[in-house]
């Protein structure tokens, strides 16, 4: 069991069939990945209930409702329930994220992860793959700069959504930050952003889950990815 | 392409890989799989729990000299874009002539008082923002006697740890004495320059700018120090909203 970490291959002869297993998650992050799934569901859906006592960035008067969510979305009953769930599952949301973090950095995850300026020039052949159907380019580390990118922009949001949620529950005892970022209007308009900004992460996330397919969603769950062709030691999403 | 383990390694880390362990690792995430599907069924008093924690950290944390932002008066909110924001109705028909605000428990002077006595406490007038639960905001222009003022004249116990208040529409609440004593927390008379509206809550209420508007109590008839909360916290603390609120 000793060294045993993300990354570590191991090939395995099984009834003359070369497997390789890659130890792909470790378990904080499976750990992390799964609570985060579920407070930011919660989150997101009291926090769309929330949003519907007034649906709009405007005055009170005239109120002019940008959007109706339907119900179906929505988590609380009504906005007193919901914001009940919002301010239980923020501390789960918080306490994950500072754990992770933590690990991240304490074990040197963070250079997997991580988007630094080294993966810049992989940005534009990545994009070319995913969107404009181009020749795949050659893996070279477990992710490529594209999910790099998208990993730490979903957690530069992550960030950005406790902190301007800790700004709309304390708007008077941190109005100077209120002020700085626009006003108690725009600050519930960058928190209602962040949201969108998680949905459209969620959704790639999952179509790319998909076209990967089980053995790949597997490996978050118990951390080793089988790759039968060990030609090929790709490992994505 | 990394090296490969050493063959030995390879053999503990086979068993590992093999279906046995992979049980194991997924009994790793049972409690969070389990905890996931039975939210349902106690997530009323899980959800009560975290926001009585929330209101503890918020309550723990509160800074009393933590001013609210002032407003010059051109930033003000016209005065018929200040909502009429009642519960029940926008008139409980309170009799002006013969109002009395009555005073009782940990207090030195219990008893009746008259508005005039409360107007002749200084008067502040302050520009601030009240923000509403459901998410929207207006600055008002808000004057009246500072509350602490208030409990000073009635000699109130300001060791005590509560203020209870009712109101002619039967609406209640409920503070924390340190919210009662911030000097922004206002026995407002006065609106936009004028004695309170019927729709507003002549002739008495409470404004608070460092808490959420379900808060600042209109109409108010009874104030109560005290050391013990009643049961009945508030109208819409009752129903779920947080205590605390303060902002």
């Amino acid at each position: 069991m000793k060294n045993l970490f993300f990354g570590q291959k191991v090939k395995i002869v099984d009834k003359e069939k070369t497997i390789l297993y890659i130890y792909e998650h470790p378990l904080f992050v499976r750990l992390t990945h799964w609570l985060n799934a579920l407070s930011l569901a919660i989150l997101i859906m009291s926090g769309l209930e929330i949003f519907s006592a007034f649906p709009s960035f405007a005055e009170k008067i005239p109120q002019v409702d940008l959007i109706n969510i339907p119900s179906v979305l929505r988590l609380g009953g009504w906005l007193g329930g919901a914001i009940q769930w919002h301010f239980t599952f923020m501390w789960v949301f918080i306490i994950t994220g500072i754990f992770y973090l933590f690990l991240c950095f304490f074990t040197g995850y963070w250079k997997t992860i991580f988007f630094l300026p080294k993966d810049i020039k992989g940005l534009l052949p990545m994009i070319k793959h995913y969107f404009f159907f181009k020749p795949k380019p050659p893996q070279i580390e477990t992710y490529n700069a594209l999910q790099k990118f998208a990993y730490t922009i979903v957690i530069i949001l992550g960030v950005f959504s406790v902190i301007t949620g800790i700004l709309l529950y304390k708007p008077i005892q941190f109005s100077f930050i209120v002020y700085l970022l626009g006003g108690f209007k725009l600050v519930r308009l960058w928190h209602f952003l962040t949201m969108c900004g998680f949905l459209f992460f969620i959704t790639g996330h999952i179509i790319m889950v998909i076209l990967h397919g089980w053995g790949n969603f597997l490996s978050i769950i118990i951390g080793w990815k089988k790759n039968i062709d060990n030609t090929n030691i790709s490992k994505n999403s | 392409m990394e090296k490969l383990q050493p063959q030995e390694h390879v053999k503990e880390i086979q068993k590992l890989a093999m279906s046995k362990i992979k049980r194991r690792e997924l009994l790793k995430l049972l409690p969070i799989g389990a905890a996931s599907i039975s939210l349902p069924l106690f997530n009323e008093s899980l959800i009560k729990q975290g926001l009585s924690f929330s209101d503890w950290v918020s309550e723990t944390l509160y800074n009393p000299n933590q001013l609210a932002e002032v407003f010059t008066d051109s930033q003000v909110t016209e005065f018929k874009k200040f909502p009429y924001n009642t519960y029940d109705k926008d008139d409980p028909e309170v009799d002006l002539e013969n109002w009395r605000l009555s005073v009782e428990g940990l207090v030195e002077k219990a008893g009746d008082y008259k508005l005039e006595q409360i107007q002749a406490l200084p008067k502040y007038t302050q520009n601030v923002r009240h923000i509403c639960i459901e998410g929207w905001d207006v600055i008002g222009n808000f004057a009246g006697a500072k509350l602490a003022d208030f409990l000073k004249m009635i000699g109130a116990d300001s060791k005590a740890r509560f203020v209870e208040v009712i109101c002619a529409d039967y609406y209640y609440s409920s503070y924390d004495m340190a919210s009662c004593l911030h000097p922004q927390t206002l026995l407002c008379y006065e609106m936009y320059g004028k004695p309170l509206d019927r729709g507003h809550g002549a002739p008495l209420r409470i404004h608070m700018p460092t808490k959420l508007g379900y808060k600042s109590c209109k109409y108010l008839i009874s104030l109560r120090v005290s050391n013990i909360l009643s049961k009945d916290k508030g109208f819409w603390e009752d129903q779920g909203y947080s205590w605390f609120a303060g902002i």
